[in-house]
């Protein structure tokens, strides 16, 4: 028999599992999937994307996927959508800048602007 | 625990599981495994979406993108282009043609943003066959909240105040019902469901006990603790054996969770659920018949009063709802009666579902607040009548409800509304009629599925609905008689006046309907022989114009009775003694020069 802490248990758990079916506001983490995106490497940048999420337990924060923008060149490209539409993109994306963006960008707040599209397009 | 980043929504409502969305589900499982995203996309069977016609539904989150129509050929697409590559397939998504938008999710179709869905919350939403989920969409809560926090007469009361009323047909408001068998003392009282879903065309029941089977087992318990039962049945149709499976499947996973069983959530109240299966018979859905159908007598109404919240189950006060009466129970709960008395009209609250069916495009199921006018519903979620034909009558409330004409199409939709132009709510089965409907027949239709059903206790309903079927057949057959018309409505009053049950009481209603706002098509039956909509085939003949005929002779080849005679140059005349009317020659002529009169 289950207690009722126990039922809120239940469905807190299963309420993380399920929560990208009905939430539409949270932080979206996008990574460009396209031919060029997959070639420069996105499936390992995304799989640490969810990764780090799993492991650091965050809610609200959904993973999915776009095709190319047209910066093949700076790929892996990924955009993190804040909830208000607002977009930071980080470009030549690897699994252990991803557990960087996670750890500064997604739960601090903090923009790694060393590594956004900007940055990148500066240093030419 | 495992992150999934995609989840993969598949219909496995019967309508879905008939167009083989258990083999898509399968193949999507294969194609996922083989491109290795098996870890990373997580397929979910769930209940019904309700836009049944562009069946089998796939949707895909956290896009939301929802995919219609499709085969086990388009599953290598999906996976490889929108869950491999991330790019959505736009020419599977709803309603492509109107729109270009790629973001066109679940809630931009046009048949899913003007409903309010309730009953049918986690309808199309939830894993039915994972108690978790339902308990993530806070299920069970309405319970916990009911056995810590209510009394039973704060229960009775909600209900009372949400002015919640019987979805099944009836409308007699659920929190009076309710407080009738708690004021009851007896040793014994139980709670039953009514899942005899017997309207044709009527699937609201059916949806729910598929997509949400735990919103009936919660709401069940919730009644049972409101009025001080420990016991209960779900009555449930044989033919339904796919919300069979997962109704006993909600059940075992209920007990083994104890919020079915002694002690629930250690709060001491004890209550118990049991299927019972209908086997089809109609008139197993009024009540008393239900119940005397549970006890294992044969289902034949008795007289009422006692009402079963005095004398029910082995004469024990009893209540039965509808199966969508009880999906709303455990919302109304934790809203609260003003949220919910706050949807719909001064007399009727909340929302109903509708099954959309007959000349309607977007064939399905809706939830409407009440009070969403009949255009709205036909025209705007149903996306109007294909072909571009006209909108004749909508039949609400099946054989015990009535047709509702073009006139009344802004006619607002709740319970007193309906009964005041002469229908019901019923149910909820919406059949749409167009231009090409005779009324009479529709009329015939239903009669003969009530004297087929008629249990044959009672004589007004035994003999008077089959006298009434035999006039309908003279009428459309071209040997109506004057008079007839008049005997029809005589016989009509007397068997709702006279007959024993619901059914019987209710059984001229499609007649006297029709006769109300469609008393030219019965004349023309009868005193012209004619049959305006073209439908009743005794009555009318294909005759061919000789100035449009070119003698191809194309006819001939598709005639199956050989009864069109001609030779070339000569225009051809079809043999109307031999004739069987089946209108093949009609179809195939390249130069419209037959036509039916």
């Amino acid at each position: 028999m289950k207690s009722i802490a126990e039922l809120d248990e239940i469905r807190k758990k299963t309420q993380e599992q399920i929560s990208l079916r009905s939430n539409t506001d949270g932080i979206r983490v996008i990574v460009g999937m396209a031919t060029c995106g997959i070639a420069a490497g996105a499936r390992p940048v995304m799989k640490a994307f969810m990764e780090e999420i799993s492991k650091r337990n965050l809610q609200n924060v959904t993973v999915s996927m776009t095709g190319c923008v047209g910066v093949c060149r700076l790929e892996p490209v990924v955009e993190i959508m804040e909830k208000d539409g607002s977009r930071v993109t980080y470009v030549k994306m690897t699994a252990e800048k991803a557990a960087r963006v996670v750890a500064e960008h997604i739960v601090n707040g903090k923009v790694c602007i060393d590594m956004t599209i900007g940055a990148a397009e500066e240093k030419k | 625990m495992q992150l999934y980043r995609a989840h993969m929504l598949v219909c496995a409502g019967t309508g879905c599981t008939s167009s083989n969305s258990t083999k898509i589900m399968e193949e999507m499982e294969n194609l996922l495994s083989s491109n290795k995203l098996d870890n990373e996309v997580k397929i979910v069977k769930t209940g019904c979406f309700g836009l049944c016609a562009e069946g089998p539904i796939v949707v895909v989150y956290p896009e939301g993108a929802m995919y219609t129509r499709v085969s086990i050929d388009d599953a290598k697409e999906i996976v490889e282009e929108h869950l491999l590559k991330g790019r959505i397939v736009k020419r599977l998504l709803a309603g492509e043609k109107e729109a270009e938008d790629i973001s066109k999710s679940l809630d931009g179709v046009e048949f899913f943003k003007r409903q309010t869905r309730i009953a049918l919350r986690n309808c199309g939403r939830i894993n039915p066959e994972n108690i978790d989920e339902y308990i993530a969409f806070d299920g069970y809560k309405a319970l916990e909240k009911v056995l810590t926090e209510m009394t039973p007469e704060a229960v009775i009361d909600t209900m009372k105040k949400s002015g919640l009323r019987g979805r099944g047909g009836g409308g007699f408001p659920t929190g009076i019902k309710w407080d009738f068998a708690a004021k009851q003392v007896s040793d014994q009282k139980y709670v039953c469901c009514n899942a005899d879903e017997g309207d044709p065309g009527a699937f609201m029941d059916r949806s729910v006990l598929e997509g949400d089977p735990h919103s009936v087992i919660e709401a069940m318990s919730i009644a049972g603790f409101a009025i001080g039962a420990t016991e209960g049945f779900i009555y449930v149709r044989a033919e339904y054996p796919i919300a069979v499976k997962r109704l006993q499947l909600a059940i075992e996973q209920a007990k083994e969770y104890g919020l079915l069983g002694d002690n629930i959530l250690g709060t001491g109240f004890k209550f118990d659920l049991e299927i019972r299966l209908g086997a089809g018979a109609f008139v197993c859905g009024e009540e008393t018949a239900l119940m005397t159908s549970i006890e294992g007598y044969r289902g034949e109404p008795r007289p009422r009063p006692p009402f079963p919240a005095v004398k029910g189950l082995w004469q024990k006060p009893t209540i039965l709802n509808n199966v969508e009466t009880y999906a709303n129970v455990p919302v109304i709960i934790l809203q609260g009666a003003d949220w919910f008395s706050g949807i719909g009209t001064e007399k009727s609250k909340g929302t109903k579902v509708f099954a959309l069916g007959g000349k309607i495009n977007n064939t399905g199921l809706v939830e409407v607040p009440m009070g969403t006018t009949l255009r709205e519903v036909v025209y705007d979620i149903g996306g109007g009548i294909p072909n571009g034909k006209r909108f004749k009558a909508a039949q609400t409330g099946g054989p015990s409800g009535g047709c509702i004409p073009t006139s009344h199409l802004d006619t607002p939709i709740d319970y007193d509304s309906l009964i005041a132009i002469g229908s019901m709510m019923g149910s909820g089965g919406l059949i749409v009629m167009d231009e090409d409907n005779c009324m009479v027949d529709i009329a015939r239709f239903f009669l003969e599925f009530t004297v087929d059903e008629s249990c044959g206790k009672c004589p007004p309903c035994r003999i008077g609905t089959k006298r009434m079927l035999e006039i309908l057949e003279r009428i459309t057959t071209g040997k109506g008689e004057t008079g007839d018309i008049d005997k029809l409505e005589l016989l009509a009053k007397n068997i709702k006046a006279s007959a024993l049950c619901g059914l019987g009481q209710t059984a001229p209603n499609p007649v006297l309907s029709t006769l109300r706002y469609f008393r030219d098509e019965y004349e023309a039956h009868v005193l012209d022989k004619k049959c305006p909509a073209g439908v009743c085939k005794s009555m009318l003949q294909y005759t061919i114009d000789a100035s449009k005929c070119k003698s191809c002779g194309l006819c001939t080849k598709v005639c199956p009775m050989s009864c069109i005679i001609g030779e070339k140059k000569v225009p051809y005349v079809i043999d109307q003694a031999k004739c069987a009317k089946c209108g093949a020659c009609m179809e195939k002529c390249p130069f419209k020069a037959i036509s039916k009169v």
